[in-house]
């Protein structure tokens, strides 16, 4: 049980995602960065679907209320208990009474707090992950008790595991994405692999508005809407990118040039606004799901 | 016809028009294609059908589990739609009944008798949990969208925009053209059944005094 002392930013549940009911326009939801949320769960012994907390581009202060095993993975972040750091991507163990600070710093967006036995959340849809524009589940606020379920065992087994993060991902300012070409590819020429793009200001759990070069398009009809995913780069009538995030609506009347592969959303999504310069280069789609089964098969093994 | 939406997702493509013949061919295949192996989820747009798959199928695969579906896709296909009748209060609350009498030189009972006459096919769903595209509306009352949307539109707001009409489920931002709204409750997240429509449903407003 944890007790929320200050919370700032964007600080939700999140777990997997709300999957079944796109068809009724509701979100997937879920991580912004399905790498380090699944890291997580994996460093504290829990399921890969148990629920964790994302923060945000803010900070979050909380005091254990008895013993527990954390781990916080992501990127741009540190964790302090006012005398000592712990390192990320690494569980440790914390005493009834202690106080814990998850604070930004730089080099990322998003980080990912999990408890051993996951934070026990009340399912809204068959999913734990807060979806704020749809009113479904509950932003975390100071003075909220965060109560968590069983641990898979003895606490002390799960202390100070780590995880070799590096062999599997590389967070970076300036990341080459790689992405499928989307159903309206043909609109375009290839400014957006030859250019770099930033992000903007504009950006939230639902959509990375980039700035750079603006794409022309050969063909200005405008698109009768249709389905779109978490990663889709849609390109407004201004020509600039917006690639859809885990909030993403169900729908979209933009033309899709690219879709991200889910093996570098994390990377995307970690991404700092202003500071990074993002390329994007075509791959196929055999190779994208090689890359993702890869990255899937590094966290259950833990190596 | 078929087109990788990403790494996980295919996006199967049955006619570039907003048409209700087409739209009843989605929701025919849509059906189809409910519980079968290797797909996850779907999401019915206009002309389109989206189709999220397990990644223990290839692309090739799940491709050709569609095309098989698609050959037994035919227009006589009666979905299991339901019918709705939704009472609508008219000129209350939020509305812009009169900007649109003056837009489109109606009187306001042949704006409420126009929209109220027809029954409408739900094209979709999206925007926000359980919002229903419908159509077609009757061409006289084709509105552009608001130039500056409403930051905040009431729950239950029936609402139309081009040759279509919707309601708001939720409190939400909103860029349609407000006629009156429903009592109705078109999403409850803890209900059995969260949502009051399915895309494919058809609806009929009744005016209410």
């Amino acid at each position: 049980m944890l007790k929320v002392i200050d919370a700032s930013g964007f600080i939700s549940f999140q777990d997997l995602g709300r999957r079944g009911y796109q068809s009724f326009g509701v979100p997937v939801s879920g991580a912004m960065d399905w790498f380090a949320y699944q890291s997580a769960n994996y460093l504290v012994g829990n399921s890969e679907d148990s629920t964790v907390i994302e923060i945000g581009l803010g900070e979050i202060t909380f005091q254990a209320k008895q013993d527990c095993v954390l781990a916080v993975t992501g990127a741009g972040y540190e964790v302090q208990n006012y005398i000592w750091t712990f390192p990320l991507w690494t569980s440790f163990y914390v005493r009834a009474g202690w106080h814990v600070q998850i604070k930004k710093t730089s080099g990322g967006n998003w980080a990912y707090l999990a408890i051993a036995g996951g934070f026990d959340v009340p399912q809204v849809l068959g999913s734990s992950s807060t979806y704020i524009r749809g009113g479904l589940g509950n932003a975390i606020q100071a003075g909220d008790v965060l109560q968590s379920g069983k641990p898979s065992t003895e606490l002390t087994k799960l202390a100070t595991r780590d995880f070799p993060v590096q062999k599997h991902i590389q967070y970076s300012q300036t990341p080459m994405i790689e992405v499928i070409s989307g159903p309206q590819r043909d609109r375009f020429d290839n400014t957006f692999f030859e250019n770099e793009y930033t992000l903007s200001k504009s950006f939230d759990r639902m959509g990375y508005r980039l700035e750079g070069k603006a794409i022309e398009s050969s063909d200005k009809t405008e698109l009768i809407s249709e389905g779109m995913t978490m990663g889709s780069i849609q390109i407004t009538n201004q020509g600039q990118p917006i690639v859809m995030m885990a909030d993403s609506p169900t729908t979209g009347g933009y033309p899709k040039i690219a879709n991200v592969i889910k093996a570098d959303l994390p990377l995307l999504a970690q991404c700092e606004s202003g500071n990074s310069k993002i390329r994007f280069r075509e791959v196929d789609v055999e190779e994208a799901q090689e890359k993702y089964r890869m990255m899937m098969k590094g966290i259950g093994n833990g190596k | 016809m078929f087109k990788p939406l990403g790494d996980s997702a295919l996006l199967v493509q049955l006619g570039d028009e907003i048409n209700p013949i087409i739209n009843h061919r989605v929701h025919a295949l849509n059906a189809l294609l409910q519980n079968t192996n290797g797909i996850l989820e779907t999401v019915p747009a206009y002309c389109t059908l989206l189709v999220h798959y397990d990644l223990d199928f290839t692309y090739q695969q799940i491709k050709n589990i569609i095309q098989e579906k698609m050959n037994q896709v035919n227009d006589s296909f009666q979905k299991t739609a339901r019918r709705h009748e939704v009472p609508v209060r008219y000129g209350q609350g939020q509305n812009d009944l009169e900007i649109i009498s003056s837009t489109l030189k109606l009187s306001i009972q042949e704006i409420i008798k126009i929209h109220s006459e027809k029954e409408y096919q739900i094209y979709m769903m999206g925007f926000t949990p359980g919002f229903p595209y419908m159509g077609i509306l009757d061409s006289r009352l084709e509105m552009p969208r608001l130039q500056t949307p409403r930051t905040s539109v009431q729950a239950g707001s029936v609402a139309i925009a081009g040759s279509q009409t919707g309601i708001y489920p939720l409190d939400s931002p909103g860029g349609w053209h407000l006629l009156g709204w429903t009592t109705l409750k078109l999403f409850d997240p803890t209900s059995e059944t969260p949502f009051l429509f399915s895309p494919g449903d058809t609806v009929k407003f009744i005016p209410e005094a």
